[in-house]
């Protein structure tokens, strides 16, 4: 039947190989660097002959600057080059430099293209205390706080430095690092006509980026399943909303929902057995769980106003959600045993898109205080609200899943942009692309 | 400013003409037949060349102006609001007389928000603006099976510009035949 042949035209779905180097998103840090922590990496260590291959120091030094915890030193304001481990370091002139810690490391050539990557972390202010203890002599080194050795092929290079940041990341913080993440989002550029709306995924630093999806009608709302290999989101390629789950790596695509109006929101449960969704179809707007299994399908709201947005709870307990049962848009929760609804916001004109952090104490959303849309802070035991964004028309934020930040929508000289804030509201960074608008970014889980 | 706002209905008129043609199991053939049809519309509107009688009755009038209403498909809406505004009821009238004397034509009643709140809570606004003309439409006599309602929330702007001219051109539904 040429219906097929007419979808096929209208949604064209490629993979494409992805340019493995290039940043797609430049993350430009907009305020914070003086709130940061100062800690030093040095440049590894090049153990082999001619030019060293790829410099792993970079990316550790750019994943720290972009936690907003630490502000790494300028090269020119470390006191030694060519350090290959704690037992090169002269550790007065670093300590000297004020960082509270250094990470040194090296490469060395290994067998079948591959290399041997060491690094070490060094915690500066206690070997400041055993620098000074001289009652005895020096032997145990306990200023060395992490450090790993392991073989690696070159393309393999950038991910080993993420990784390398998640374990100082971890070692300083005492949080787990989410460095090894990744980002969906939805690109909109008339230039790509007549694919102009296309869903992507990169690395969280905008590298490695990969287009999963190319259509000619809108795409909404990514969300990741739990396990990071799937994608659920809303597609118009057959000119109304449905939803869809789409397999990361095998390219597999599956239609899940194509009721009459509204197919949204589709966000996965903990366990990734469910889909809560937004459906219309039974004449007002209201919140659903899909059984994936089954396909089952239970109605978990039910009132004439919109209710739209379902998040889960860490727990998979309760969903959180916008309403305007009270007449404007706020948030409330519902338990799914006893389906108890339970109002969470009460400040600000309006309060939308809200989801709980990962440690359950938080519920970050979308406030409306005197017409300006920002990204906003809930203290759920107190109700304390604390609004963490300035930019303009904010929407769809996605919380890290260490929960340290905030990846946004937001409007930057009359295009959508990404936006990134600290959970503490002092770090904020943009994410501008080359071309385009870039909008509904989706921060995936551990990887 | 008229032809503007004509170009732009007929903007989105032109996409909804191929997806008919997608839609229907006929493929080229479902193209013709629709050109065929617009161009009857168009005829059935025009002036009356060959007539006797110069001067119009009132229904012949209607029709006309009718005929003139309907080149429009865009009606506005304000913030937050799904409500008809009065302007825009000549124009509803002028869609439904239409659609009440040909039962088999079918209209998708686009939705639309502007950019201010979520992506989520605009497309359950523009389902509710394009639900308030599927109501009016319905209460002149059209019939259900005639209309679908199509919320696309702020994925579709006419003007990104963070103005509030670009919001009042985004706060809109669309009718589609």
């Amino acid at each position: 039947m040429n219906v097929k042949s007419c979808l096929a035209a209208l949604a064209a779905i490629l993979m494409m190989s992805s340019a493995p180097t290039r940043a797609a998103l430049e993350i430009v840090i907009t305020e914070g660097v003086n709130a940061a922590r100062p800690v030093a990496v040095a440049p590894f260590r090049w153990l082999g002959d001619g030019p060293i291959p790829n410099q792993i120091a970079d990316v550790v030094s750019s994943d720290l600057s972009r936690s907003g915890s630490f502000s790494p030193l300028a090269l020119s304001a470390l006191p030694q080059r060519n350090v290959g481990g704690e037992a090169d370091l002269d550790l007065p002139a670093w300590i000297a430099t004020g960082a509270e810690a250094v990470v040194v490391g090296s490469i060395r050539p290994a067998a079948d293209q591959r290399f041997e990557v060491s690094f070490e972390l060094v915690d500066l202010l206690r070997a400041q205390a055993s620098v000074e203890d001289t009652s005895g002599p020096v032997i145990k080194k306990d200023h060395i706080i992490e450090g790993r050795t392991t073989v690696i092929p070159q393309a393999q290079f950038r991910r080993f430095g993420h990784r390398i940041s998640d374990l100082v990341y971890e070692a300083l913080t005492g949080n787990k690092g989410a460095f090894l993440t990744k980002i969906a989002y939805v690109t909109v550029d008339e230039q790509a006509a007549p694919f102009k709306f296309q869903l992507r995924v990169a690395d969280y630093d905008g590298y490695n980026e990969t287009v999963l999806l190319r259509s000619r009608e809108p795409l909404m709302s990514p969300s990741w399943s739990p396990d990071g290999k799937k994608l659920a989101y809303v597609s118009f390629e057959n000119r109304r909303s449905e939803i869809y789950i789409q397999d990361l790596y095998t390219q597999q695509r599956e239609r899940i929902t194509d009721f009459a109006g509204i197919n949204g929101s589709p966000v996965w449960s903990p366990d990734g057995k469910k889909l809560a969704m937004t459906l219309s179809k039974d004449g007002s707007t209201e919140i659903y769980i899909m059984e994936l299994a089954t396909r089952q399908l239970e109605r978990i709201t039910n009132h004439y106003a919109i209710d739209t947005e379902p998040s889960w709870a860490p727990d998979g307990q309760s969903l959180v959600f916008t309403s305007e049962r009270g007449g404007r848009p706020q948030i409330y929760q519902i338990m799914l045993d006893s389906k108890r609804i339970k109002r969470l916001t009460f400040q600000g004109e309006w309060n939308l898109g809200g989801s709980i952090t990962p440690d359950g104490k938080h519920l970050v959303m979308v406030n409306r205080t005197n017409g300006q849309y920002n990204i906003a802070r809930m203290e759920l035991s107190s109700g304390h609200i604390d609004v963490l964004t300035e930019t303009y028309l904010d929407e769809s934020p996605s919380v890290a899943p260490n929960g340290s930040m905030i990846i946004y929508s937001t409007s930057h000289n009359g295009r959508q942009v990404l936006a990134a804030v600290s959970m503490d509201g002092r770090f904020k960074a943009r994410l501008p692309m080359q071309v385009g608008s870039v909008k509904a970014p989706a921060w995936s889980p551990f990887l | 400013m008229k032809l503007n706002k004509v170009a732009k209905g007929l903007l989105f008129a032109i996409p909804a003409l191929a997806l008919t043609a997608c839609s229907s199991t006929a493929g080229v053939d479902a193209d013709s037949e629709i050109l065929d049809n617009q161009t009857s519309l168009e005829q059935a509107g025009g002036p009356e060349v060959g007539g006797l009688d110069q001067v119009q009755t009132a229904e012949e009038r209607q029709r006309e102006k009718y005929a003139e209403l309907r080149r429009e498909h865009i009606l506005y809406f304000d913030f937050d609001r799904a409500d008809i505004r009065p302007e825009f009821g000549e124009l509803l009238e002028a869609h439904a007389a239409f659609l009440v004397e040909n039962p088999r034509t079918r209209v998708i009643i686009e939705g639309h928000a502007d950019e201010r709140g979520t992506p989520e809570y605009n497309i359950a606004l523009s389902e509710r603006r394009g639900k308030a003309v599927q109501r009016y439409l319905q209460s002149l006599g059209v019939l259900s099976s005639q209309m679908e309602v199509v919320p696309y929330g702020e994925e579709k702007l006419l003007d990104s510009a963070a103005t509030e001219a670009a919001h009042t051109k985004n706060r809109r539904a669309v009718l589609v035949y």
